[in-house]
């Protein structure tokens, strides 16, 4: 099979998958059958083109041409090579998790709810392979629209409501800004000064700000454009449709935090940083530099916020958001080891996450439990659903011997390196604290969970009604995902590695 | 054979006419059904030939002397390849309405009536594929008033459902006549500088006659050429519903029959649309329009606002053909704007709008009228719950919607590509942006009814709907799915309005 044919049965394979399983809407076991096999078979496709990305390979292929000059095209790139293994692989323990977890809740229009994956893997595949800025920017919205049933899922107001906020918030930036900045660069490219659509190394906008063709303030204004755009990034003030998406089932949660959509946001970053405006040109042109402070700043005060929410899932989001911008901190000291750590940061936090609302899923499905406050004694009840969350929250925290850990290291050397170019050493020094206060603050939120479900004792009204761990899939999937957490730490060769391909790719 | 091939285009529009005239006496017991259908599939193949003929061929333009009387004398029919696409899209909603037709009007209007029906309905075809080929400044005004005055008559057969369709029917013609007059008027004007009413003529005499006389000390009639054109652009914009001229719209689409307003909404306006373009691209041309009176401007700020308070009021209403009427008031800015901008991309923007929204309206229209079909009415507590109920319709209609909002892989959202690099390659910035808020807009209104549809509860102890009958529902997915289909591949109807574009602007791609 040539890699070629692989990229496009990699999107392909997903959508016969839906199809399949909405034929198979009378008989769930089938039902649930294809929906493994969908991800196994996805997961296949997408690492066997892994040897031929770090041999240095970068298949393409375009699929059609929608507008003349304007094809659906896709390239294979160590960069979306990374987020493409890592929303595929994760999909898996995902999938067998949602089984276990809408069977145990006895969620009505389970066929519907599992229609929308494969459409949403899809669309992630699509994002991490696009060749140009048109293809990333039509599964960005197929992926907002095909996971809007996923989240409105239980249907009553509530869901409704949130829904208009997850769909009014990223539409609204990605239709204002994005596209916007899509087709102000079509524009800019018809009148030949922009070299390409496409996604080239050190970016597309090289020689037309050498002639003068683009003012550095609509390069700026473009960069900024792209940012906001990304709303998926949850740069904050844009990042309220995360906690909003909430009111969706846990799997739909993990799905959106860890698999596929807000991965999707700061890849989309990290790409466009990289292979449209270029690291070194945004380093020198200076017209970035803002990104740092809202970066620093969103992280902080997602980390804050965080720390007063009883709603555990809420509490979860937050915690997303300032982790995102860890990602966008590390593209914004616009060096190579930054976007390095930017990119195994994807990796990092994909890991812990899932395997966190995993556990509060699982706590959800066994005990119906909600808040942090109701969580006393849980630990001893529920061994393995919390040994899990002890692992994940490790990991947010930082500390070895988690995968965590390795992210927040390479991000300081990124700081370092940014150190050596000669400016105020403002930045450096801001993104510092940054990373230090919210160490201690992430420890400050999750921690305490720790130690209430294995420390204190569980509450009377606890005792009389005794639960034991959650159904079988829930715990494979979550004990999955953690000991990828752990074991990550030891053994990340695969995700190292593309990351130093991106590394070598901007420097 | 031979002898067909050379006359299609005047048989493209004498041949509804014969036919309507015959629908009406011997169309009786669905006969004239039947009749209709037939002639729409012909005029269908026709221009679909002609279009073909038109992009294959080297010279763009095909010229038909009718009785063989030359120009400027006789009238002419020409077809380049702005009026063959144009052509097309009417043949081809026509052909597609007219299926629907026969199930949804004999729910509407007394059935032993139904041949006048289709006999209105083909000269309402007539006029609206004539003002498409014609050559002719006032030929062209005999026919708008053709397609008009049928139009007024079947608006006003909405009255067995609703009374209001006959004040809507009455407002229409007022205000169609009152802009079909200034039209007329305008002709007056510049036949009294220029002594003819073939538009290449006409054309051709105020730019080597006229125009050049303006620099010098005795400039020739320049006042009246000023207030022709003027009229004509009025009356025009009335025809057009171009924003604040619309007043007439809503009404007469909410209360027409079902697939009338389909009909209507997909092509009337599109070719008044169509006509503006030809008055101002060939007939009096950009320098003078744009360089000299500087009527893009105003264009501009009437599509602007249009999209913006056109998008707005469909927002605010209820009534669901109130909503999409209110909505085509915004696309038609979409569709002025991108004329106005007067640019290649802006052009091609505006004449593939010209087909998408045709397809997108029209879908939608028509997954209305099942739902009236069904329920008898179309507000937005009728269509709560549907989306189980009638699973295809509402998908269509879903479709349609997404394509008004410009989702991509719609075909509203290729009209959007293309407007929106446009308006920043002719440094309009702020169109721009009210172009992408207009969509923005458009989302709230399209999910508005798309919450209605699968989130709200079907009121209790009301009977059971069925899913549409297979000739009304085939048409609208037909549709729907094509609204699709030129979102994902927009080669060839980018490659009609580009042609058509760089044929208006005279460059060579």
């Amino acid at each position: 099979m040539t890699p070629e044919m692989t990229i496009l049965l990699a999107i392909g394979v997903p959508l016969l998958g839906s199809v399949l399983i909405a034929m198979s809407d009378r008989v769930p076991n089938l039902r649930e059958a294809f929906t493994l096999l969908t991800a196994v078979a996805t997961f296949g496709l997408v690492a066997s083109l892994y040897p031929l990305v770090i041999a240095g390979g970068q298949p393409r292929v375009e699929l059609l041409t929608v507008i003349p000059g304007v094809p659906l095209s896709f390239k294979v790139e160590p960069l979306g090579m990374v987020y493409a293994l890592v929303a595929t692989l994760l999909w898996m323990p995902n999938s067998l998790y949602s089984i276990g977890y809408m069977r145990g809740n006895n969620e009505k229009h389970q066929t519907r709810f599992y229609i929308c994956f494969p459409l949403a893997i899809a669309s992630a595949i699509g994002i991490a392979f696009a060749e140009n800025l048109f293809t990333m920017f039509v599964f960005y919205e197929t992926l907002t629209l095909s996971t809007f049933p996923l989240v409105t899922h239980k249907g009553n107001t509530d869901a409704v409501r949130s829904g208009r906020v997850y769909l009014g918030i990223l539409l609204t930036t990605s239709v204002c800004f994005q596209l916007l900045a899509v087709l102000w660069i079509a524009a800019l490219h018809n009148g030949g000064a922009v070299s390409s659509l496409n996604f080239t190394h050190g970016g597309i906008f090289r020689e037309g700000l050498a002639s003068g063709a683009v003012s550095p303030a609509i390069f700026g204004l473009l960069f900024f454009l792209y940012i906001y755009g990304i709303g998926k990034a949850a740069l904050m003030p844009v990042h309220r449709w995360l906690p909003a998406a909430m009111v969706a089932p846990t799997p739909v949660s993990a799905f959106l935090h860890a698999v596929a959509v807000v991965k999707a946001g700061v890849f989309c970053v990290i790409k466009v940083t990289v292979y449209v405006f270029g690291v070194d040109l945004l380093q020198s042109q200076g017209r970035g530099d803002w990104l740092i402070y809202v970066a620093g700043t969103t992280i902080l005060a997602a980390s804050l916020i965080a720390l007063f929410q009883d709603n555990l899932k809420k509490r979860l989001a937050y915690s997303t958001i300032s982790q995102l911008s860890y990602v966008v901190l590390g593209v914004a000291l616009f060096t190579p080891l930054g976007i390095m750590a930017a990119t195994f940061h994807i990796v990092a936090h994909a890991f812990g996450k899932i395997t966190l609302f995993f556990a509060a899923g699982s706590v959800y499905t066994a005990a119906h439990k909600t808040q942090v406050s109701q969580l006393d004694g849980i630990g001893r009840r529920m061994p393995w659903t919390m040994g899990a969350f002890a692992i994940g929250t490790l990991s947010m925290i930082g500390v070895p011997p988690v995968v965590g850990m390795a992210s927040k290291w390479l991000l300081i050397n990124g700081v370092v390196e940014a150190w050596s170019i000669p400016d105020g050493h403002f930045a450096e020094v801001f993104a510092l604290v940054v990373i230090l206060f919210s160490t201690l603050l992430n420890a400050g939120y999750f921690l305490p969970i720790v130690y209430r479900a294995f420390f204190k004792p569980l509450s009377d009204s606890d005792r009389a009604h005794p639960h034991g761990e959650a159904p079988w899939p829930i715990v494979t999937a979550l004990t999955f995902t953690a000991a990828l957490t752990l074991f990550f730490f030891f053994w990340n060769k695969p995700a190292y590695e593309l990351a130093e391909l991106v590394r070598r790719a901007v420097g | 054979m031979e002898r067909i091939h050379q006359n299609l285009p005047a048989l493209i529009v004498v041949l509804p006419l014969c036919m309507g005239l015959i629908t009406s006496i011997i169309g009786r017991r669905g006969l004239g059904w039947w009749l209709a259908m037939g002639t729409a599939s012909a005029v269908l193949a026709m221009a679909v030939q002609l279009l073909v003929n038109v992009l294959e061929s080297g010279t763009l333009t095909v010229t038909y002397q009718m009785g063989s009387w030359p120009a400027p004398f006789g009238i002419v029919y020409v077809v380049d390849p702005l009026n063959a696409g144009v052509l097309t899209i009417v043949a081809l909603i026509g052909a597609i309405v007219t299926l629907y037709a026969r199930k949804s009007i004999a729910s509407e209007m007394d059935p032993r009536r139904l041949h006048f029906f289709y006999a209105l309905w083909l000269f309402c075809m007539t006029g609206l594929l004539g003002i498409t080929i014609t050559g002719d400044a006032f030929n062209l005004y005999v026919l708008l008033e053709i397609s008009s005055l049928s139009t007024y008559t079947l608006v006003a057969l909405g009255r067995q459902r609703n009374r209001r369709a006959l004040t809507a029917a009455i407002n229409y013609l007022v205000l169609g006549s009152i802009g079909a007059t200034f039209y007329l008027l305008g002709i007056a004007y510049l036949y009294m500088v220029t002594g003819s009413l073939n538009i290449a003529d006409i054309q051709h005499i105020l730019a080597t006659k006229v125009f050049p006389t303006w620099g010098t000390d005795a400039p020739m009639y320049r006042t009246t050429v000023y207030v022709g054109f003027a009229l004509m652009a009025v009356g025009l914009s009335l025809k057009l519903a171009l924003f604040p001229l619309h007043g007439w719209l809503p009404n007469a689409y909410t209360y027409a029959p079902s697939s009338v307003s389909a009909l209507l909404a997909s092509t009337a306006t599109k070719v008044g649309a169509y006509a503006f373009i030809r008055v101002i691209f060939t007939l009096v041309g950009t320098g003078f329009a744009y360089r000299m009176l500087h009527t893009d401007v105003v264009l501009m700020v009437s599509a602007g606002a249009a999209i913006l308070v056109g998008s707005w009021m469909a927002f605010r209403q209820t009534s669901l053909k109130k909503l999409l009427a209110y909505s085509s008031i915004g696309q038609i800015g979409y569709i002025t704007l991108g004329f106005a901008l007067g640019n290649v991309n802006g052009l091609t923007a505006s004449i593939i709008h010209l087909f998408n929204h045709a397809l997108t309206k029209g879908g939608m229209f028509m997954a209305l009228g099942v739902v009236a079909y069904r329920l008898g009415n179309t507000r937005l507590q009728d269509v709560q719950g549907l989306g189980r109920k009638l699973p295809f319709t509402m998908a269509a209609f879903t479709a349609g919607g997404l394509g008004l909002i410009g989702v991509p892989l719609t075909a509203g959202f290729v009209s959007k590509w293309y407007l929106v690099t446009a308006c920043i390659e002719a440094g309009r910035y702020e169109m721009a942006a009210i172009v992408l808020v207009g969509s923005l807009i458009a989302l709230l209104y399209v999910w508005k009814v798309v919450e209605a549809i699968y989130f709200g509860k079907r009121p209790e102890n009301v009977p059971g709907v069925k899913e549409a009958p297979l000739t009304m529902l085939v048409p609208t997915l037909l549709l729907a799915g094509a609204s699709i289909y030129f979102g994902i591949d927009a080669s060839t109807s980018a490659r009609v309005a580009t042609a058509a574009a760089h044929f208006l602007l005279g460059v060579t791609p």
